[in-house]
């Protein structure tokens, strides 16, 4: 199993839920987060006051998939997030011990 | 405040002498016994419905300026741990002023006494009852004492209550709870009482009337002290002529430059230039912008105290000056800083509501949008340019635009009022018209009042600051500054979620 976590565009993620759901993942963790990578920051100026806002907006998402399924997720989310600007975000992915699933003690892939 | 004669009044005082003419007449003709003999005497002031409804009406727009117009206009520009201690603040300020009004602030700025600070003759509102009349600016008109003493009221707590932008987000609240009290006392009462206080358009009329009348060269000198007398019955700024409608000296200068002597001696915000202070709802400052601008409508034409021509006058200026001056204040931000903003457009709408408050009643509306254009940039230069230059930390601009604007105004009023510019002229009850314009003395009226203002409300507030300092200490401790005033000094978050 492995996690895949991406960091996107705040208005990217109903199109990413959309993809990934279409190709049958059956559960998603979003996050609010703040970051910066190529994009940089901007600068904001309240009556003078100039403040150079480095830390930008983004969503964090958490998948955990099945490892055959990473490249399909990777595909889903990549072609949902992708604008072609710069700050569309990054995907990382991660090995994942195990999954349980509360209600019913299941572990594993069918925990997922 | 007018002293414009509406034409209404010109001819109900018309009226009233055709009236007397023909009573006179018949009685002359059909020589009838004395009944009809009497109204010799002067016809008792009328209240008018609509003057007093009118009041009544204006006076709560003036509220609805201060809670909750200034407090969400202030209340936005902070970050959100310091929401609730300024709208705390701003509340406070109403609450305690209005209470101080009535048992002493009228008497001292509305009574006689000398023309620095009245007396105490209305104290918890001695002798003042439902059927009391206050003066207007119209012979034989007048409205419910009442009313007009909870007009002025909602001056007396805006006033002090805008000082609050100045040092937000640092200031301990129990150092408000106390400033707040001997400022309107010190500061406020005697500003108001000099700019403000006078004997009334009747009072000098009869006076007048009485020097005419006298025969005898003994009779004129007794009557010319008379009318003297009437005429040094006023606050001294009065008596120099100056004149300010609706408060650019009394409310807009006196706040703005207490609140710049208070952002110097609190000192800085802790982190100020280095860190993030970005306003936490420009949402909320929207609303309160807007609220101030249609509770601003009671406050300016209000202040005609009559609703006649002159109200009119002032709305109009109340509208064109405003909406020149936000977007003078936008298109200047635009050229120089790259964004039109909102709160550009918002500061703007400010700076020109101040700017037109002494001039609503007197200049034309042209000129009026003049006053507008120019007080948009200025303020704008001085809340950005002059004060990251100087490097105090005035939180929400309190002097570049109440005090900026408050003198732009009160200059402007001085040469805005010409009639030859479309403005009202100045009214002279000792003659009963529009007196004769006097641009350079009218100046030198006006700048004596800008600068007894700056000068008094300047020196004052610094000793009451210090005052305060040695008894309950301005200036929260850094830690509780850094957790924000809402949880150490109020107990309570603005936004639980």
């Amino acid at each position: 199993m492995k996690i895949v976590m991406a960091i996107i565009k705040p208005f990217k993620l109903d199109e990413v839920r959309d993809a990934l759901t279409s190709i049958g993942v059956q559960g998603l963790t979003v996050t609010e987060v703040k970051g910066y990578g190529r994009q940089k920051g901007h600068t904001e100026i309240y009556r003078g006051a100039e403040y150079a806002v480095s830390f930008l907006p983004k969503i964090k998402i958490e998948v955990a998939v099945a490892t055959n399924q990473v490249d399909k997720v990777i595909g889903a989310i990549t072609g949902a997030a992708k604008t072609g600007q710069i700050g569309d975000g990054k995907i990382f992915v991660f090995n994942l011990e195990n999954a349980i699933r509360i209600r019913t003690g299941e572990t594993a892939d069918a925990a997922l | 405040m007018t002293f414009k004669l509406s034409s209404r009044a010109v001819l109900g005082l018309a009226a009233l002498a055709a009236g007397i003419l023909v009573a006179d007449l018949a009685f002359a003709q059909t020589a009838a016994p004395a009944a009809a003999a009497a109204p010799a005497a002067p016809a008792a002031p009328t209240f008018n419905k609509g003057d007093n409804a009118w009041m009544l009406t204006a006076t709560v727009l003036v509220l609805l300026m201060t809670i909750p117009g200034l407090a969400l206009f202030y209340g936005g520009l902070v970050r959100s741990k310091n929401m609730l201690s300024v709208l705390a603040h701003v509340f406070y300020t109403v609450c305690i002023v209005t209470l101080i009004w009535v048992i002493y602030g009228y008497s001292l700025a509305f009574t006689g006494g000398s023309p620095y600070i009245g007396g105490l003759s209305k104290a918890f509102l001695m002798g003042v009852n439902a059927d009391s009349q206050a003066a207007t600016f119209s012979n034989g008109a007048t409205i419910h004492e009442y009313i007009y003493i909870c007009f002025q009221m909602t001056f007396a707590a805006i006033t002090p209550a805008l000082i609050v932008g100045a040092f937000a987000e640092r200031i301990k609240f129990s150092a408000l709870a106390l400033f707040i009290p001997l400022w309107v006392t010190f500061v406020y009462f005697p500003i108001a009482h000099m700019v403000w206080y006078w004997a009334g358009p009747d009072a000098i009329t009869d006076a007048a009337k009485a020097l005419a009348a006298a025969a005898t060269p003994e009779a004129k000198e007794k009557a010319q002290a008379a009318l003297d007398a009437v005429n040094a019955d006023a606050g001294q700024v009065f008596i120099w002529g100056a004149i300010d409608f609706a408060g650019g000296t009394v409310v807009h200068i006196n706040a703005g430059i207490a609140g710049l002597v208070g952002a110097l001696m609190i000192g800085k915000r802790t982190g100020y230039g280095r860190e993030l202070m970005a306003p936490h709802s420009l949402t909320m400052s929207m609303i309160g912008a807007s609220l101030l601008w249609v509770g601003w409508f009671g406050f300016n034409a209000g202040s005609n105290l009559e609703a006649n021509g002159g109200a009119a006058l002032a709305m109009i200026n109340s509208f064109v000056a405003t909406a020149a001056a936000a977007l003078a204040w936008m298109f200047a931000e635009w050229i120089f800083k790259g964004k039109p903003s909102l709160l550009g457009m918002i500061s703007g709408c400010v700076a020109g509501l101040v700017a037109v408050t002494p001039a609503s009643g007197f200049s034309g509306p042209m000129g009026a949008i003049v006053l507008g254009l120019i007080t948009g940039p200025v303020c704008f230069f001085f809340s950005t340019t002059i004060k990251n230059a100087l490097g105090y930390d005035d939180s929400l601009d309190v002097f570049g635009v109440h005090c900026i604007g408050g003198i732009l105004g009160a200059l402007g009023t001085g040469i805005l009022v010409n009639p030859a510019l479309g403005g009202a002229g100045i009214m002279d009850y000792t003659i009963g018209k529009i007196a004769d314009y006097d641009m350079m003395a009218q100046m030198i009226s006006q700048s004596k009042g800008v600068l007894t203002t700056l000068v008094w409300s300047g020196v004052g507030s610094a000793i009451i600051y210090k005052f305060v300092d040695v008894i309950v200490g301005l200036r929260i401790v850094p830690d509780k500054e850094r957790e924000g005033l809402d949880v150490t000094e109020q107990g309570e978050r603005a936004y639980n979620m």
